[in-house]
């Protein structure tokens, strides 16, 4: 059985529709990076599988449990972080695990509690406000509250959002511990970092899901072409290749340029003139998860509604 | 254990209720110290039936009969007469100006009529453009100067005699003889003073869990809109019992307001009151979308329930149409039951009528609570 399965769900505020016929199945276990742009309905999907949406077309299943009708019983079992820190910054930490412990309605109360704050290593803060707190710790304990019932699905909208490197190798390292317990984890983010960190990715922008695979299918299924250039008038090249048939991307990373393509002839047509000019180099080179997304923002442009 | 009702997750919302209201230091003082504030400030403030006030008098001659009559009004104790003034534009001017709120006028040839038998006249002028204030001054007028008079004659015995071949009116001010204002004002203050605080905190209840985007957290997690309600709305009612206990006190002790109905059976009416107030504003709080609309909602409804509920003019002075408006107001009901009970000793088979309209409130307001609850983000 897989942990979501769903189908074809739209949601429309007014006029606009912001999830266009989205299907998803992420097995048990797995870890699943959500990607796409800003506005690309992310979050709106992932409320609509805890229940915190209605779908307005499309079924499914989430833990077994239908979408439409069972959405009490997903709550209980599925752990939703949201984007935005939404404990209470007027509690202490301690106050916020103590009530989400008795709404789930754990016992003993006390050792729950007790035991997630030894996890976090809080238990000498326990009695600070959860207002006070850094962004970095905010997550930690969000992330600490979203899984103290134990939930078999864990939702997490941009979790990392504005939280350093070092919390958010942090954070992962957790995210797969709690994966290898046999927990599913789906993962909106916008990082490519993190996207690799995924066993699989799926990619919506303006609503509608654009690849779904792993990193590597992902990448191998947008059929780009890519090549490096080197060479010191790398700018002057850059500004000659922008608007040329068949380059999509220019793109410098580095002392490097980076021109994708998704026409592997007419890149290399584009390229010829470039071949010849003295003190750059041209060789082909690895397409990134990065390039396929910049790749697909530009497309889906095109349909923006 | 299904969906359901469960009293952890009550008990959860509650204590967490409990710390933020302890924590939101100014709202928590403002909760307890404003009802004694109002209390005090209109309890000593409002006065239906003004005394001692200024008046001009327009006269020109010094005779007995004329200070009779002066001092037989002043004896009344509504007039106090600042200005003597020789004619009557100067008086005009002044009752113009508001600088008196009467002007009482006997002409030159006051004593003489007296004398001759023939029909004397005084004229006086209120100013009415706030008829409660010259009300209880005129009412008073009519006896007061003829027996003034007749005194002052020596016909005493005379004024006896027609007094007793009159027919004669007998008035029992019930409940309230000396018609002081406070009895009136100080148990239908504790009703708004309730009222205000009750449905201004908890209109903003779930609002506020929006804007600070706990809301999304709370509605993810398995609690039951009931659970919400109760949650939110429950510690407003105590907060509502303490005001009572700050209230009720003062009232009987600094007011000296009587107290002869059944405490039992007022905490009970108070207690079904307060309910129906904090469920009618977690009921504003599932409408308004942000805590500004939240307040303009419960403003929209203050000042008419203030003023159609009898709390400070006369209930039967309305329009039919303003007394059926005015029952739609839980205040209108408590201010009955209050003052029955409290200044008219009344027992519960009295005000059961009134007790059963709160009750009304109470379920409506609760069932529309949970009609409107999104348990979405929808």
């Amino acid at each position: 059985m897989n942990a979501i399965d769903v189908r074809n769900l739209v949601k429309r505020f007014g006029d606009k529709t912001v999830v266009d016929h989205v299907s998803m199945s992420v097995a048990e276990g797995e870890i699943v990076g959500f990607l796409g742009p800003n506005g690309s309905g992310k979050t709106t999907t992932i409320r609509m599988m805890c229940g915190l949406l209605t779908p307005d077309e499309g079924e499914g299943q989430v833990l077994g449990f239908d979408l439409r009708h069972e959405g009490l019983k997903i709550k209980r079992e599925v752990g939703y972080m949201t984007q935005k820190f939404s404990f209470y910054e007027d509690l202490t930490i301690e106050e916020n695990l103590q009530f989400v412990a008795r709404l789930y309605r754990m016992s003993p109360v006390d050792k729950h509690v007790a035991d997630t704050l030894a996890d976090l290593g809080m238990t000498s803060r326990r009695k600070q406000l959860a207002g006070t707190l850094s962004g970095g710790w905010k997550q930690r304990l969000a992330l600490a509250a979203c899984i103290m019932h134990k939930p078999k699905l864990l939702l997490l909208d941009e979790p990392t959002a504005g939280v350093d490197p070092k919390a958010r190798r942090e954070f992962w390292d957790e995210i797969h511990l709690l994966a290898r317990g046999g927990l599913t984890v789906l993962v909106s983010t916008h990082y490519m970092d993190e996207a690799e960190r995924c066993h699989r990715i799926s990619y919506i922008s303006y609503g509608k899901l654009l690849a779904t695979g792993t990193v590597d299918e992902v990448v191998k299924n947008a059929g780009l072409t890519t090549f490096v250039l080197r060479g010191d008038t790398l700018n002057e090249v850059a500004s000659a290749l922008e608007g040329r048939d068949g380059v999509d991307q220019v793109a410098p990373f580095g002392t490097t340029l980076h021109v994708v393509g998704s026409d592997k002839d007419k890149l290399e047509t584009a390229l010829a003139d470039i071949r010849a000019r003295p003190g750059v180099t041209v060789e082909a080179g690895e397409t990134s998860l990065e390039d396929v997304f910049i790749q697909f923002m530009a497309g889906s442009k095109d349909n923006m509604p | 254990m299904n969906g359901g009702f469960s009293l952890t997750r009550l008990g959860a919302l509650l204590s967490k209720e409990f710390i933020q209201m302890r924590r939101d230091r100014v709202t928590f003082a403002m909760m307890l110290g404003v009802p004694l504030m109002l209390l005090v400030l209109f309890g000593f403030a409002i006065n239906n039936d003004p005394k001692s006030l200024p008046a001009a008098l327009v006269a020109t001659s010094n005779d007995n009969y004329t200070r009779a009559i002066v001092s037989a009004l002043e004896m009344t104790g509504y007039y106090r007469f600042e200005h003597l003034v020789a004619n009557t534009e100067e008086a005009e001017s002044l009752m113009a100006r508001g600088d008196v709120a009467f002007v009482v006028t006997i002409p030159g040839d006051f004593a003489r009529r007296v004398a001759r038998g023939d029909n004397p006249t005084i004229l006086i002028e209120a100013d009415a453009t706030d008829p409660s204030v010259a009300s209880g001054a005129i009412s008073t007028l009519g006896t007061v100067a003829s027996q003034a008079l007749l005194r002052e004659q020596g016909k005493q015995a005379e004024a006896a005699e027609e007094q007793a071949s009159r027919l004669q009116v007998i008035v029992h001010r019930r409940y309230n003889p000396e018609g002081i204002s406070q009895y009136n004002i100080v148990p239908g203050l504790l009703g708004v003073i309730l009222q205000m605080t009750m449905v201004m905190m908890t209109s903003m209840a779930l609002t506020r869990e929006s804007e600070r985007g706990t809301m999304e957290n709370l509605l993810a997690m398995p609690a039951s809109p009931a659970e919400i309600m109760l949650g939110k709305v429950l510690p407003y009612a105590a907060v509502g019992a303490v005001q009572v206990l700050v209230v009720l006190p003062a009232a009987k002790y600094l007011f000296g307001v009587p107290f002869i109905g059944s405490l039992t059976l007022l905490l009970f009416s108070i207690l079904v009151f307060v309910m129906s107030l904090v469920l009618l504003g977690y009921t504003i709080s599932t409408v308004a979308r942000t805590q500004m609309q939240a307040m303009q909602l419960s403003f929209f409804f203050f000042l008419p329930s203030i003023l159609l509920s009898g709390f400070m003019f006369p209930f039967r002075g309305m329009p039919e149409w303003a007394q059926a408006l005015g029952e739609v107001f839980p205040l209108t009901h408590f201010i009955r039951i209050i003052r029955a009970v409290m200044l008219k000793g009344a027992g519960f088979s009295d005000i059961a009528i009134e007790i059963g309209a709160l009750w009304l409130f109470v379920f409506v307001f609760a069932g529309m609570a949970l009609l409107r609850f999104r348990r979405t983000l929808d």
